[in-house]
């Protein structure tokens, strides 16, 4: 498959909630190349320092020349994202790693997204497409983060309910709270959010014997499978590397009690 | 002046092993180049350094295994690799196909390991070099590293020589108190060529858990942030031996490429650049020759160790 290094121009930034930004970035040779649940690895800046490159899902495809980024601000690097203006170039490399894979036809999907984790789960949602029945879980701290992102995936003709820390946006609690009562009719459960999120899922996905794929994160140096550094703990001992094995995985192959 | 279209002559030699360009790629920065082949025209690289290999494979440290600092990144990774067998069956088939000389490193924890290793990749096809990794600790010794103690990286490299008759380059650490003592004593010992600088050894600690960044506490600092030190012993080792130097060490671009010839060295290595622009090396290569006939110079090897010193 191919990989492009490629200098993308920035359409828009648009400020979802704060610290929560969609960045449109025009890119043809990935966006036209990406499938979903594949991730980029994003240049912060022109310069040295932050150093390394910052992996990100891809959020959408629009048609075949641009891309979307979800991006939280939690340091360095993803604030000098969100500061970027229209009109500036941001280098890209993708698509990297290996997606979602497809649900048996016409069956119903649940998908499952925390946070930041529901980046790569509209992308998935589009492709999925109607007449499939997509149920979409979606959790966060509050709900302003999720007003414009539930809106989107209903559009696309997903069911979807939300759960919020402080309870502003539908269930107050844990997303993962939601999900048992959508086993018994969905034929595969897709995951993204914080490690202990999609670990609960994987366990209730596990228990109602339905399958399970998940969008792991982990830091990482290139993205490319030169590094090493993105290791996550794998089944039998062994260690995943997310960039390669990932980033998404079948439930079954991580080890979630380390 | 030189004319603007005369070729420029790019080409270098590490003793017995001849280079089109003095262009590498630093072992565990590049895996085994298949992971580069969209993103870089390996056919345009001096050669690739290979993802270090041990006998038997190796699973590597537990995470977190890295984390970024100031200008560079500490690592700790623990020489996770496929193991000799798996090299030789599953990786070698493609690097025969990159038409660009391939140095395999290799590490060991005894003397013994590092013999059997060299004799085990000598005649496999497509193999041009050895470079030794001395930097692991020696596990017969009390785990004190191969490369801080001149008379145990002599045995290395006597060891590794008399195993292979492949060129056999010694890569050295900079975590040592005189590097010319370490320099002389791999040169002694029989290394057709020195790589230097490996990784500086650093920590980094999060303030807010109170923790180490790295499972491993301490890790291996690399890239743009350790350039001075690294230049600065490739110079000093350059002048003090008469075996060819390859320079490595926080080299991003044809300016820092340049600088290490400039001290010394007839070659260099590219490492955590590959990491954050993939392009690097080939567009070193193509900068180095524009370098040269702007300076009005015909072949690379010209500029080697032609630091001006003095008034």
């Amino acid at each position: 498959m191919p990989e492009y290094q490629e200098n993308s121009i920035i359409d828009t930034i648009d400020r979802l909630a704060e610290n929560f930004y969609r960045l449109s970035l025009r890119a043809p040779l990935i966006a036209s190349a990406a499938r979903p649940g594949q991730f980029v690895m994003v240049s912060c800046a022109p310069f040295l320092d932050p150093l390394l490159r910052r992996p990100f899902s891809i959020h959408r495809c629009n048609g075949s020349d641009t891309l979307q980024l979800l991006i939280r601000v939690v340091g360095r690097g993803t604030e000098l994202l969100a500061r970027c203006r229209p009109g500036q170039s941001l280098s890209l490399i993708g698509p990297l790693g290996r997606g979602f894979n497809p649900p048996p036809p016409a069956s119903s999907v649940c998908l499952v997204g925390g946070g930041i984790g529901i980046a790569p789960l509209l992308f998935w949602a589009e492709r999925l497409k109607t007449p499939r029945r997509c149920t979409v879980l979606l959790g966060s701290r509050t709900g302003k983060e999720l007003t414009q992102l539930a809106a989107e995936f209903s559009q696309l003709g997903c069911r979807v309910e939300t759960a919020t820390d402080d309870g502003s946006l539908g269930h107050r609690g844990l997303v993962t709270d939601l999900l048992a009562a959508h086993l018994p009719t969905a034929a595969k459960t897709y995951a993204c959010g914080p490690m202990p999120m999609m670990a609960a899922v994987a366990q209730t996905c596990r228990d109602a014997k339905v399958a399970c794929e998940v969008s792991l994160e982990a830091h990482m140096a290139c993205g490319l499978g030169a590094c090493l550094g993105c290791t996550v703990h794998g089944d039998g001992g062994r260690y995943l590397h997310v960039c390669k094995n990932g980033p998404v995985v079948n439930a079954e192959e991580v080890a979630w009690q380390r | 002046m030189a004319a603007l279209n005369l070729p420029i002559d790019l080409s270098v030699s590490l003793g017995p092993l001849a280079l089109t360009n003095p262009v590498l790629t630093a072992s565990g920065t590049f895996g085994y180049a298949a992971e580069f082949a969209h993103l870089v025209p390996l056919a345009r690289l001096g050669g690739v350094v290979v993802k270090g290999i041990s006998l038997a494979p190796r699973p590597g440290n537990p995470p977190p295994r890295i984390v970024e600092t100031p200008c560079g990144m500490l690592n700790a990774i623990g020489l996770e690799n496929v193991g000799a067998d798996r090299f030789i069956a599953e990786k070698m088939p493609f690097l025969r196909t990159c038409c660009c000389r391939v140095i395999v490193n290799i590490l060991g924890d005894s003397i013994e390991e590092y013999a059997v290793l060299a004799e085990r990749l000598t005649g496999v096809a497509g193999i041009d070099a050895l470079e030794v990794n001395i930097s692991c600790p020696n596990v017969k010794k009390g785990g004190v590293a191969f490369g801080t103690v001149p008379e145990m990286a002599a045995t290395v490299t006597q060891a590794v020589k008399a195993a292979t008759n492949l060129p056999v380059i010694v890569k050295l650490s900079p975590n040592v108190t005189d590097i010319v003592a370490m320099a002389r004593a791999v040169e002694t010992a029989g290394a057709d060529a020195i790589s230097l600088i490996n990784t500086l050894i650093g920590m980094a600690i999060d303030a807010r858990t109170r923790r180490p960044w790295l499972a491993n506490v301490i890790g291996g600092l690399s890239g743009p942030a350790i350039k001075p030190v690294a230049l600065r012993m490739v110079w000093q080792v350059a002048s003090a031996v008469k075996i060819p130097v390859i320079g490595i060490g926080g080299i991003a671009t044809t300016e820092d490429a340049v600088e290490f010839l400039l001290a010394g060295a007839t070659a260099i290595q590219v490492g955590t650049a590959n990491f954050f622009n993939p392009a690097a090396t080939g567009q070193i290569v193509d900068g180095i020759e524009a370098y040269l006939r702007h300076q009005g110079e015909s072949a690379v090897r010209d500029i080697v160790g032609s630091l001006r010193l003095g008034a």
